[in-house]
């Protein structure tokens, strides 16, 4: 059964909207600056709820089923966050209303900036990036922004490890500065003695994932800020893993200067199928004046205990500028901020114990099926091997996509680069022990039909909405969009061309 | 108390199938100097209290349901259809991730080429990605998809002072690490001197349509000279502007990029919003972000895909032009349900009411004394008024009427003082724009 397209769905005349008249005398319309046609969809409400409410039902989502995409803490996102982030007082606030009429929005930031310092050790947060993306490229153009004021244009190098996020590179290169790879050493761990080649005076600093991408504390984690720091460099901490760390280790304690959260990982704001996210950076007190800004501080304190302050935007005094229009994905902030009053201190500890905990037990329940190359306790998430000796035609993708059979979302896949045909496998802390039971022993199945009859495992998933799906056609046939320009347009288009 | 459902037997089964006394012992590798720090925050709440706790909250702010709002630059109170919201919470959409399996994504997939589809036929376009964080980021995305088709041959990029300040602010802050000329916006420069600005070292050249101060300017000469010095042009859009207005892309566009939160998204305090970027075919492959296309199954059946994957950051690492991961993915489907709710008769209604009641807004407010709205340009729903007063002082008069009144054009632009910038939208009714002028011709005599 295929659903078709919104636009197949139409039929001229038809509308999806009740729209009230005009109740103001009409203007005559600007006729020469007006379009001739305008090609959208002619469907009906009810239509349009079917189509998007079948199209809904194609997907596999945490709602529905278990989804241990590694890296991307898919854990439960709780409905009272839908509820309060659609409160009319947050979701009809202009953004720029004067600041004394948004002290409710102020305050919410602000105590989320303070929770997010307290929580990672840091001095100072901005809510500003959109993603953790954006996070990270706040924190390195802070970086290279600190080494130019203090008269070090030379420092321009970066150091990633190899089983870095392929964020951390590119976020480099956009920043304008050079990215340099890291081996990493046969623990999974980065390479201490290459590190230490190549710190110089031209290292600006280092990326890094804590724990690792491999899902591992490094145990030599003091020794490598050490070394940065000792070059001049200064620690940039991704934070992507950060939902074993709520309250087991502070990253500023360990060391580092800057790292950023993904509000849509840690604390639960749901993906949205791409997006939105938020990545708030958090800094040390030497890092702060180079915050992206505008962040919300106390203009006035409260004058007695009844009182509350009053809140208002700064631009932090060095600050690399706005990354975004407004104020950050505030829709984000709100969600976050319910997820972590519900929680409290003792709550966020309990979500990072039990993410490891459910992390250690499929681990250990899988570890004679499959090979897991870096098989130590491990945080949120661990990687094992998706190959098996003498199956050589069974890969990593088919195992993901046998899983879908069995009704559960692939880990990531084929990521860390570092390991070998790599599922990446994060269950979270809010999945029970029988959904945990029920993927084990999915898997183990799996493992057997992989010796037993490997073509099940090549041709799956054979219960999904589609068979396996031709990503070289798409790529060679570049179908973008299902309509085609009106002529007239593309006859002025190729004439201004 | 929380979400994790372990119960005590179950904590100490899966302890003893792991083979470790305390869930402490699992976190040996971290550095027992630093190991389990002492968090000072809040003591948890329980649903009740939170939801009470942030009803308060939300109540402190002035917010556009218990206000007539006249405030746009950038972020457009309009009307959202129930429909939306309800398809918006299905939790097979909203609880989902980017689709990188596409057999168990085909409904993200789908409505995100719906999305892109729409869109080109909205803007003119023959391509759109899946999405940009908001407008101001996709505007500094063409800049670096400029910079790209010249092969960094080209290092000058020249912005409109009349597009959004703070979108000029985000293109800067992209482009401070990689030694590019940003022009053009110092002051108030005339169309006429931005075009002698463009010259064979030009990337790109940026303008809004409609564009900050909500006018239409004709684009047509700067276009032709771009084009004839082989620079790139983007227009910066309002979409429902373009429910009644041509084509940025019959216009000459060779990128359109924009805020879609007028799409179906609420004001939300600034987020999350909607950065849309579309492009000419030529330029597709430059273009950062997700990029769904069509496709078929092994066994013949239509399916979609994202498409051009090793364009992006987590395949060309520190080749990539751009690091842009998680997008605002579930906005593009508020988007897309959004056009597909309004179509083709419903987005026109929807422009040409904008369109009315703003102009009637207008000649009102025009006709006070001491008040004087610039009608050097067509206008589409929001317009520059020069007034007798600070507009701060103004906004606090109106402010105890019930009124949220226009932006300070003086906070971006010096030259701008006294100068409110009006915006006036479907959900404006006639008494409420009445009240308006009632309140301004009150503030003049005061």
């Amino acid at each position: 059964m295929t659903e078709p397209l919104i636009y197949d769905q139409s039929v001229p005349g038809r509308t999806g909207v009740i729209l009230p008249g005009c109740d103001v005398p009409e203007t005559p319309l600007p006729t020469d600056l007006m379009r001739d046609d305008l090609d959208l969809p002619e469907v009906s409400e009810l239509q349009v709820i079917r189509h998007f409410v079948r199209l809904s039902q194609l997907n596999m989502a945490i709602d529905t089923n278990f989804y241990p995409l590694g890296s991307c803490t898919m854990k439960y996102n709780p409905k009272i966050n839908e509820d309060v982030a659609r409160l009319p007082g947050f979701a009809h606030l202009h953004p720029l209303t004067d600041e004394e009429g948004a002290q409710g929005a102020l305050a919410v930031m602000y105590e989320l900036q303070r929770w997010l310092a307290e929580i990672s050790g840091f001095d100072a947060v901005s809510l500003q990036p959109a993603a953790g993306a954006q996070g990270e490229f706040a924190g390195i153009l802070m970086i290279r922004k600190y080494h130019l004021d203090n008269g070090h244009p030379e420092r321009t190098k970066i150091l990633v490890p190899n089983s870095a996020h392929g964020t951390n590179p590119a976020t480099v290169s956009m920043a304008g500065l050079r990215v340099v790879e890291l081996p990493s050493d046969e623990d999974g761990n980065v390479d201490l003695e290459a590190l230490r080649r190549e710190c110089d005076e031209t290292v600006a600093g280092m990326m890094i994932t804590v724990p690792s991408t491999l899902g591992l504390y490094e145990r030599q984690i003091l020794d490598v800020i050490q070394a940065v720091h000792d070059c001049g460099g200064l620690m940039y901490m991704d934070g992507a893993n950060m939902n074993s760390q709520l309250g087991i280790v502070k990253p500023a304690e360990l060391g580092f200067d800057v790292m950023h959260y993904n509000l849509h990982k840690t604390f639960s704001t749901p993906h949205g199928g791409g997006g939105p996210g938020s990545g708030p950076v958090a800094v040390t007190e030497k890092l702060a004046p180079y915050l992206p800004g505008p962040i919300v501080t106390i203009v006035e304190e409260p004058k007695d205990e009844n009182d509350a302050p009053l809140y208002g935007f700064t631009m932090p005094e060095k600050s690399i500028g706005r990354l975004k229009v407004f104020h950050g994905n505030f829709g984000m902030h709100t969600r976050a901020y319910t997820y972590m009053r519900v929680h409290g201190a003792e709550g966020l500890r309990e979500v990072a114990r039990h993410a490891v905990l459910n992390a250690n037990y499929v681990r250990v329940k899988l570890q004679d099926d499959y090979h897991i190359p870096y098989n130590r306790p491990c945080g949120h998430e661990f990687v094992l091997e998706g190959r098996f000796e003498g199956v050589d035609e069974v890969h990593a993708l088919d195992i993901s996509k046998r899983l879908i059979d069995y009704g559960y979302h692939p880990p990531t896949n084929y990521f860390p680069l570092i390991v070998n045909e790599a599922l990446l496998i994060e269950p979270t802390e809010t999945e029970d022990k029988q959904t945990l039971d029920g993927f084990v022993e999915a898997m183990k199945q799996i493992a057997k039909e992989a010796r037993e009859n490997p073509a099940l495992l090549r041709e799956a998933p054979h219960t999904a909405p589609v068979r396996r799906v031709d990503e070289v056609k798409a790529a060679k046939q570049l179908v973008l969009c299902c309509r085609p320009i009106p002529a007239p347009e593309r006859a002025k288009n190729e004439q201004a061309s | 108390m929380t979400y994790i459902p372990h119960t005590d037997v179950e904590r100490q089964q899966m302890l003893a199938a792991i083979g470790v006394t305390t869930i402490e012992d699992l976190f040996e590798a971290v550095p027992s100097t630093h190991r389990f720090p002492k968090l000072d925050l809040p003591a948890g709440v329980s649903e009740m209290e939170i939801a009470a706790e942030m009803l308060a909250l939300s109540e402190a702010n002035d917010h556009a349901q218990d206000f007539a709002i006249f405030r746009g630059a950038g972020a457009y109170h309009h009307f959202i259809p129930s429909a939306l919201n309800h398809i918006l919470l299905r939790g097979e959409f909203y609880t989902a991730y980017t689709p990188y399996q596409p057999e168990v994504s085909q409904g993200t997939l789908q409505a995100t080429f719906e999305y892109q589809s729409m869109m080109c036929a909205l803007t003119g376009m023959d391509a759109a990605n899946a999405s940009h964080y908001d407008g101001g980021t996709s505007l500094a995305e063409a800049v670096t998809v400029a910079l790209e088709v010249s092969r960094h041959k080209r290092k000058k990029i020249v912005l409109s002072h009349a597009i959004h300040p703070q979108y000029r602010a985000v293109v800067r802050t992209y482009h401070q690490g990689n030694g590019v000329e940003i022009t053009g916006d110092e002051g108030m420069a005339s169309l006429a001197e931005l075009t002698d600005l463009i010259d064979d070292n030009t990337a790109l050249v940026a303008v809004a349509y409609p564009n900050f101060f909500g006018q239409i300017e004709d684009f047509s000469e700067l276009v032709e000279k771009a084009h004839a010095a082989g620079a790139l042009v983007a227009f910066v859009i309002n979409p429902i502007a373009l429910g009644l207005l041509k084509t940025p892309g019959s216009l000459g566009a060779d990128i359109v990029v924009g805020e879609a939160q007028p799409l179906g998204i609420p004001l939300g305090f600034g987020g999350p919003y909607l950065g849309f970027f579309g492009v000419r075919k030529e330029y597709v492959r430059r273009i950062a972000g997700r990029i769904v296309g069509e496709t078929t199954d092994k066994n013949g059946k239509r399916a979609y895909v994202m498409t051009l994957r090793p364009r992006e950051q987590d395949i060309r690492r520190e080749k990539a032009t751009s690091n842009i991961c998680t997008n605002q993915g579930l906005m593009a489907l508020a988007a897309a349900i959004y056009l597909s709710l309004m179509g083709k008769h419903g987005l026109r209604k929807v422009a040409e009411l904008c369109y009315h009641k703003a102009h009637y807004a207008a000649d009102r407010i025009d006709a006070l004394e001491g008040f004087d709205v610039d009608r050097s340009k067509p206008f589409f729903h929001e317009f520059v008024v020069k007034c007798p007063l600070p507009v701060a002082k103004i906004n606090r008069a109106l402010i105890d009427k019930g009124i949220i009144g226009g932006y300070d054009l003086s906070q971006d632009y010096p030259e701008l003082e006294n100068h409110m910038l009006v915006c006036v939208t479907e959900m404006n009714s006639k008494e409420e724009i009445d009240a308006l002028v009632e309140a301004l011709s009150e503030v003049n005599v005061q």
